[in-house]
């Protein structure tokens, strides 16, 4: 018989680390159905007859995020045969708020105090047994990432689940809410009482979504009680109920838990803080660690040694000689076979639409190796908690930070760090305006018009301008996204900051492994058709394979140039370009290259590295028209890879083509108003 | 007098919580309840949030939010 055992606890508690020991590595991550909240599922490594569920971490069980809401549907709805509640014991009287709650649902459960070694380091006690005693539930002492006392936690759960015990009723609230509560419970009069007493409870408790699933006759007489409850209760059923359980947890506290040290003691994470979140250092230390992981990710010039590449740019280098071998031996072997020369190009074009992932892959497992390092070792809250007050005048808080800075790298692993985001608004808006910092593939396109057009300026001010304007329209878009599309949800800022901790070699290869699985078959769909599109249309017209210049593409370009018009190149070349970058931008500098009198391609890596001019270009483009274009690229759709990651991270393609049509728009606009405001200035001059 | 008012090192006793809806909710949930003991730990280097200990962990709250929070 196989039985499942779903994972609850607080965020920080050691859930995740408690699940890899459990489950080994063959563990199955994907989204909760309609949300894009991880579901996590393995089977125990003892008995495969065991499947083991990772439920999100949550405070409590009140449908505040579209975490909160999946952890409660599971355990209220699909019922697992058990669960396991991981309290952790270094802050047990917070942690068992959401055990008292899970013990109204009356599931069967087991409880397990982690990092017990913490506890016993402190000098501190709690007895379990007695614990045990006064909740009616197992309670085991563990060690998550030594596993120790998991063999006795695993036995204790399976025997919950094959007997379906459910825990006892104890009495938490005092004697009248108890009475206001079995009087709704009476009204509500489920075939299942457990579940009429769980709904009374969470009514007590003002709660929306179960308020919506009551039918209006009854709600007048419940409405009656609560209101009659709440006069008992000082005007607010709510706050009493959280009230009653906070002081229950008080009480078996104080008889179970005994601490070395009375009142506010000095841990070390305390120290570490005192330096890591000091008044003068913590801004210096702060840009020095994100400083380490950028140049660690993207750096050309590694520990400032000319030359020598990050471990991100090395490994990404091997992938792509690597994957450029393949190609070429895949290549030669096709046309030694004798194939036509379409099906060579289709051929190519699918290998660099796959050497395009996993060019990506080396730069998103480095980063996301050192994000989930920053992440499990509890820093990653105290950035959020220094840089939030610059973030919330943006609407915003102080997570988006690290999305927004990875994003001068490259938008794909930085709309993948959005996730750390815990609101729902942020992690949208967030996503949304990443793409406006310039990435490092947009870089080849400005020294293309910097040395080109701008050649008499001063260049570098020009492309550092670009970067500030990217800046400015992303939180420019934040405000503007904040006011119209995501008007009524507020941003807060309660955020738990947990104890420093050194986190286990093993969990951040899991959590890094899965980020890059997920992105390699997700994006690397979208990123395969897209470019495979874009060949055919580039490389053919009605009457089979051609040149650019009089491909499907190029008419399409000169049926769109007039939309262009306003911003400045009502130009097919220009509009190609736009469409060529969409594959990765710095196409466009070849394909400029290619168009504007067919450059050789070490020309065009001069272009790129703003070495060399491109003079054709001006047939096109002066200084002004220049910079609008260069505006375009930089804010319209970001290249396909980004896309692939915006649509995995949304989860849903609704809101990712939201996304692009909020990015063409501002591109456009943008564009535009550099165009009148351009000329006005010149007409001046 | 709200926990805004309380410096760094000083402690006080929660009375009522003035907020409403979802902040109240998790303000509730993350444990500040009438009665509890709270220490105001630290500000934030750029003035905003605070750091506090509550119920034995450290939690991070803005002023505005310290500001629906009344002291005893």
């Amino acid at each position: 018989m196989s039985i499942t055992i779903a994972l609850a606890g607080n965020p920080n508690s050691g859930k995740t680390t408690l699940f890899n020991e459990l489950t080994g590595s063959r563990q199955h991550v994907g989204n909760w159905p309609g949300v894009t909240v991880d579901r996590k599922e393995g089977f125990f490594k003892r008995n495969r007859e065991v499947k083991i569920l990772d439920l999100p971490g949550t405070y409590s069980l009140s449908p505040y995020s579209a975490e909160e809401i999946v952890a409660r549907d599971y355990i209220v709805k699909d019922k697992p045969d058990a669960v396991i509640d991981i309290v952790d014991g270094t802050s047990i009287e917070r942690n068992l708020y959401l055990s008292l709650q899970i013990m109204e649902t009356r599931i069967p459960l087991v409880i397990a105090i982690n990092m017990m070694d913490e506890v016993e380091a402190r000098g501190d006690k709690i007895d379990c047994e007695k614990l045990s005693e006064i909740l009616g539930v197992p309670v085991i002492p563990i060690v998550a990432r030594s596993g120790r006392g998991l063999k006795e936690l695993m036995d204790a759960a399976v025997k919950v689940a094959e007997n379906h015990e459910k825990p006892k009723r104890i009495q938490v609230f005092d004697q009248e809410l108890e009475n206001a509560i079995s009087g709704i419970a009476d009204v509500l009069g489920e075939k299942d009482p457990d579940e009429s007493w769980w709904k009374a409870v969470k009514l007590m408790e003002n709660d929306e979504l179960v308020e919506k699933s009551m039918d209006q006759s009854q709600m007048a007489s419940i409405k009656a009680l609560i209101e009659a409850a709440a006069k008992n209760a000082g005007g607010d059923t709510e706050a009493k109920v959280a009230d009653c359980r906070y002081q229950y947890i008080s009480s078996i506290v104080k008889s179970c838990v005994r601490k070395a040290r009375q009142g506010h003691v000095e841990t070390k994470s305390d120290r570490l803080d005192k330096i890591l979140t000091n008044r003068i250092l913590a801004l210096p230390i702060f840009a020095i660690v994100m400083y380490a992981m950028f140049a660690c990710t993207f750096s050309e010039n590694f520990l400032f040694i000319e030359g020598l590449s990050s471990p991100g740019v090395y490994l990404a280098g091997i992938v792509e000689n690597l994957w450029g071998l393949i190609t070429d031996g895949v290549i030669g072997a096709v046309q030694g076979a004798g194939a036509s020369e379409w099906a060579v190009g289709l051929m190519q074009s699918c290998m660099d639409g796959i050497g395009a992932v996993a060019g990506f892959l080396p730069l998103v497992l480095v980063l996301f190796l050192l994000l989930s390092f920053l992440e499990d070792s509890g820093y990653m809250a105290r950035v959020a908690f220094v840089m939030d007050r610059i973030f919330c005048h943006f609407g915003l808080s102080g997570r988006s930070f690290i999305p927004m800075l990875m994003g001068f790298g490259c938008s794909v692993p930085a709309l993948m760090a959005s996730r750390t985001l815990e609101s729902d608004k942020d992690r949208k808006i967030t996503m949304m305006i990443t793409p406006f910092m310039s990435c490092g593939a947009k870089l080849p396109i400005y020294a293309m018009f910097a040395s080109t057009l701008f050649a008499d300026s001063n260049q570098t001010m020009v492309v550092f301008s670009v970067y500030m304007l990217g800046i400015v329209v992303a939180i420019g878009g934040a405000l503007i996204l904040n006011r119209l599309a995501f008007k009524c949800d507020t941003s807060n800022f309660i955020m738990e900051l947990p104890q420093y901790r050194v986190p286990t070699l093993k969990s951040v290869l899991i959590h890094g492994w899965e980020k890059v699985k997920g992105f390699a078959v997700k994006a690397g769909t979208v990123i395969f058709a897209s470019t495979v599109l874009i060949w055919f249309l580039s490389g053919f017209n009605l009457g089979g394979m051609c040149d650019m210049e009089d491909s499907l593409l190029a008419t399409i370009g000169n049926a769109i140039k007039w939309i262009f018009a306003p911003l400045g190149w009502a130009d097919w070349r220009a509009c190609v370009g736009v469409v060529t970058g969409w594959i990765a931008k710095e196409n466009i500098v070849s394909t400029f290259g290619q168009l504007f009198g067919g450059v050789s391609d070490e020309a065009v890596e001069a272009v790129m590295a703003g070495k060399e001019a491109l003079p054709a270009i001006g047939e096109v483009f002066d200084k002004v028209s220049a910079y609008s274009y260069m505006a375009f690229n930089l804010l319209c759709m970001p290249c396909f890879a980004a896309v692939g990651a915006i649509r995995r991270e949304m989860g849903s393609w609704k809101w990712t083509l939201r996304a692009v049509g909020f990015q063409m728009m501002t591109a456009y606009i943008v564009a535009f108003l550099i165009h009148m405001a351009g000329n006005l200035i010149a007409a001046i001059l | 007098m709200t926990l805004r008012d309380l410096k760094p090192g000083q402690q006080g006793v929660v009375t009522s919580i003035s907020a409403l809806g979802l902040v109240k909710r998790r303000i509730m949930d993350m444990g500040i309840t009438p009665g509890v003991e709270i220490r105001v730990i630290k500000v934030a280097p750029l003035g905003d949030p605070v750091e506090v200990n509550v119920r034995g962990y450290e939690l991070s709250l803005r002023k505005e939010e310290l500001q629906q929070i009344e002291m005893g």
